[in-house]
């Protein structure tokens, strides 16, 4: 019988103006980057707020990354922000509660990185999946 | 009448722990007594009640139904409930005991509540009388003797030993699987008179409930002091979930993303959403959510129940209530008998 | 072991209503026992007299309270503040969460409140009186008497006071205090200093006490949502059960981060815990982690300040380098 190679389930949290398209230029210059990210668009990083982030675990995910435009160019000019902030301090009370620092990022990716896109979810898949299934924020009603 | 010293207690754990599991009240790190499985090394509370009332074992506070997987067109439905295994519940009070009597109305009267039934067949309560009430007992008024506290097995403990006696016929199995030594009852009677004699002491003995039982409903539900007493309540639900005869719930469907998870967990009538229907609310302000609780264990109850109160005075909510508002203050004040 | 007496808080009330200014008072109204005050509004002199007390029990914070009397309220309504209820009193007027103008705030100093629990847990069950003061005298049904520290049983949030300043006032009563040295994040930097694993182990245990009663969200003066998303079917994240593990941390790390930036530290919330989960671990790491990654902050330190997260400046800390120096 053969293992099935654990491979971890990531959500990334991409703003539309920034790193969606960033992911896009990754796919037309044909860089890999992990199948088992799931990308979900939203219009501005600071969508995003922390239960995204936990209902991401909840239903599944091993680790959660949010991508937005770097820190000046927001396209509402002040959104990434507080996004900022908003993570520094959730990661941080993650952190706390003894849940693994690996498991969330948060990485500032324009539309032209086109290649740190790949290389971020590159890394950060191979962050997480050094760490293994997501045991901690898990709901065990979720998983299949 | 059985006994056991005192020192034997935890072989006599033991043999009840053998083959089934036996929950004991064992005070947590915070030193509140808590229902725990026993095993070698869980010592048992000197508490005279436990945080949580021990409804759980037999309703507990959120509990998986079914499960539905839905595949094309066709939609499955699974019974997805563990089987019940065989418990003993040890150190159950005599007011606790009552409590289940009063859930037994609830889910064992058609509709027939099968979850509850199949874990009710399978528990034995050992019950414990009381030794030392405290100044927030007030079982007396609902008629409950915290000397004989009922149960399957009723267990009284003095200085140096446990004496047991059994009540039914599940409870005399067990006792006489334990193989314990017979004896005489001198030493209880001493002990329940000790204890009678305190409870006649306790700050809240004279509390009757004369103004209360069925047919009050249109003489209590108007008064005017419903609205002070719920003046400051936050509508939270802390007295209905350490009650012991709080018996609301809420089914509810979970998506798990790959099928539909059916479940139950306990309401509470302080709530904003309790019994929200199709229209609406029934009760829209606080005032009516608190009168409901008050209502439904002094009047609504006794009424469709034979005169039994939905209340066995254990006390819990006077000591947990983030505002120090509770059913005797209720009582007091609705009754008159201030 | 309160420094000021009943009697001039009543007097205060008393004349207050009499003379027209306030139609209602906000207080503290005797219970069944010596420990069991209830938050009432008083609306006659003779209830006050009779009823209204003030001693080492009145933990409770009014504050929240006036977010729905205000809007009844024919007149203005007399609120008692500690130092401590002054800050969340700032901090619902700086959330526009009631009119000002329809309270007469009058601050009144404090020894620092006495927990029950603390006390049962030297006398056992069964107090039939407790006399307050410097020393505590208990009596028992079974005839114990016992003499306890008031300093030895405080509330866990008056044995690390941040400050006996009052922050908003019409009137103060007694002596001003000031802000203190304040011990309080001690414990979380205890926790902090654990490894992820006993962390993990510590929250888990305690967040499984959690029976979903909602009390410390219903005390919280800065959860005042008309419509709690945990209340809300249509959030997707409602939930009236701890289900099961995930739900008890989703529950508290949300809430706790929703009053982040807003929670002045009251410490209602674990002070009503029927379960004894120490709530107010969680929100003051947010409120140490915001004084260490945006400079110190006090909510309701001044009414109109601009709450840490609906602010920034272009030169904060990256999540990314929230870690670094924090060890393990």
């Amino acid at each position: 019988m053969q293992v099935k190679e654990y491979k971890p389930l990531i959500v990334a949290f991409c703003c539309n103006w920034c790193s969606y398209a960033g992911a896009d230029l990754a796919g037309n210059n044909r860089l890999n980057y992990p199948a088992d990210v799931k990308i979900i668009r939203v219009p501005c990083s600071c969508r995003v707020n922390p239960t995204f982030v936990l209902r991401a675990f909840q239903r599944g995910a091993d680790g959660v990354i949010l991508c937005g435009c770097h820190p000046g160019d927001c396209h509402y000019t002040s959104g990434n922000y507080y996004t900022r902030r908003r993570m520094a301090l959730l990661f941080s009370m993650l952190d706390y509660l003894g849940i693994e620092r690996e498991r969330t990022r948060v990485e500032w990716v324009s539309a032209a990185e086109g290649a740190k896109f790949a290389a971020t979810m590159n890394d950060f898949a191979e962050k997480v999946a050094a760490l293994g299934e997501n045991k901690r924020l898990e709901d065990l009603r979720c998983k299949k | 009448m059985f006994k056991c010293s005192v020192n034997e207690i935890y072989n006599v754990f033991a043999k009840i722990a053998d083959g089934k599991k036996l929950y004991v009240p064992a005070d947590n790190k915070d030193g509140n007594a808590v229902y725990t499985e026993w095993a070698e090394g869980v010592e048992l509370s000197n508490a005279l009640n436990t945080a949580k009332s021990p409804k759980d074992f037999f309703f507990p506070q959120f509990e998986n139904l079914m499960e539905f997987k839905v595949e094309g067109k066709s939609i499955e439905v699974n019974d997805i409930r563990e089987a019940s295994e065989d418990f003993v519940v040890f150190g159950v009070r005599a007011c606790d005991v009552k409590s289940f009597e009063i859930l037994d109305r609830v889910f064992l009267v058609e509709p027939f509540d099968s979850y509850y039934a199949s874990r009710r067949e399978h528990g034995v309560i050992i019950s414990m009388a009381c030794t030392r009430p405290t100044e927030t007992c007030f079982c007396t008024t609902f008629g409950i003797d915290c000397t004989n506290p009922g149960g399957d097995i009723a267990v009284w403990k003095t200085e140096d030993a446990y004496y047991w006696q059994a009540n039914t016929e599940k409870g005399e199995k067990l006792l006489a699987a334990l193989e314990l030594e017979g004896c005489g009852e001198d030493a209880v009677n001493e002990q329940k008179e000790k204890t009678a004699k305190v409870m006649s002491k306790l700050p809240l003995a004279g509390l009757t409930t004369d103004s209360f039982g069925g047919g009050k409903t249109m003489e209590l539900f108007n008064r005017p002091e419903w609205k002070t007493l719920s003046e400051s309540c936050l509508g939270c639900g802390t007295c209905t979930f350490v009650c012991p005869t709080c018996q609301c719930y809420d089914v509810k469907d979970y998506n798990t993303g790959n099928g539909i998870l059916r479940f139950r967990c306990w309401d509470s009538c302080m709530y904003s959403d309790f019994t929200k229907m199709a229209h609406g609310n029934n009760r829209l302000s606080q005032v009516e959510r608190f009168r409901q609780r008050f209502m439904h264990k002094l009047v609504y109850f006794p009424e469709n129940n034979e005169g039994i109160f939905g209340c066995v005075g254990c006390g819990r909510c006077l000591a947990k209530c983030p505002i120090s508002m509770n059913i005797v203050k209720v009582m007091k004040t609705i009754g008159g008998n201030d | 072991m309160q420094k000021i007496n009943r009697n001039v808080l009543v007097e205060k009330a008393v004349s207050l209503l009499e003379n027209g200014t306030v139609c209602c008072v906000l207080g503290w109204k005797k219970g069944e026992f010596d420990y069991d005050i209830t938050p009432a509004v008083f609306t006659t002199k003779e209830d006050i007299e009779a009823n209204f007390v003030f001693d080492d029990f009145c933990g409770a914070n009014f504050s929240k309270y006036l977010v729905q009397k205000t809007r009844k309220a024919e007149g203005k309504i007399l609120v008692f503040l500690k130092s401590c209820d002054t800050y969340s009193f700032n901090q619902l007027l700086t959330e526009h969460r009631f009119d000002r103008e329809k309270v007469y705030a009058v601050g009144i100093p404090c020894e620092g409140m006495v927990d029950i629990n603390k006390i049962r847990a030297i006398s056992g069950e069964g107090i039939s009186s407790v006399e307050c003061g410097e020393k505590i005298t208990v009596n028992t049904i079974y005839d114990e008497k016992f003499e306890i520290n008031a300093s030895d049983v405080l509330l866990e949030r008056c044995e690390s006071c941040k400050s006996k300043l009052h922050v908003a006032y019409d009137e103060l009563i007694g002596e001003e205090g000031e802000v203190l040295e304040s011990n309080r994040f001690d414990e979380v930097a205890k926790l902090e200093a654990m490894t992820p694993d006993e962390r993990f182990a510590f929250w888990q245990s305690e967040l499984s006490k959690c029976i979903r009663c909602n009390a410390c969200r219903d005390v919280c003066p800065a959860c005042t949502c008309e419509k709690c998303v945990f209340d809300n079917p249509k959030s997707g994240v409602e939930n009236k059960a701890p289900a099961n593990e995930f739900e008890e941390k989703m529950f508290h790390i949300i809430r706790a981060f929703h009053v982040a930036g807003r929670c002045t530290d009251c410490g209602e919330c674990s002070r009503v815990c029927p379960q004894h989960i120490p709530l107010h671990l969680l929100n003051r790491k947010f409120i140490k982690d915001i004084n260490e990654f945006y400079g110190d902050y006090q909510a309701g330190a001044e009414v109109g300040s601009r709450a840490p997260l609906a602010n920034y400046t272009t030169g904060d800390i990256e999540p990314s380098e929230v870690f670094d120096g924090r060890g393990e």
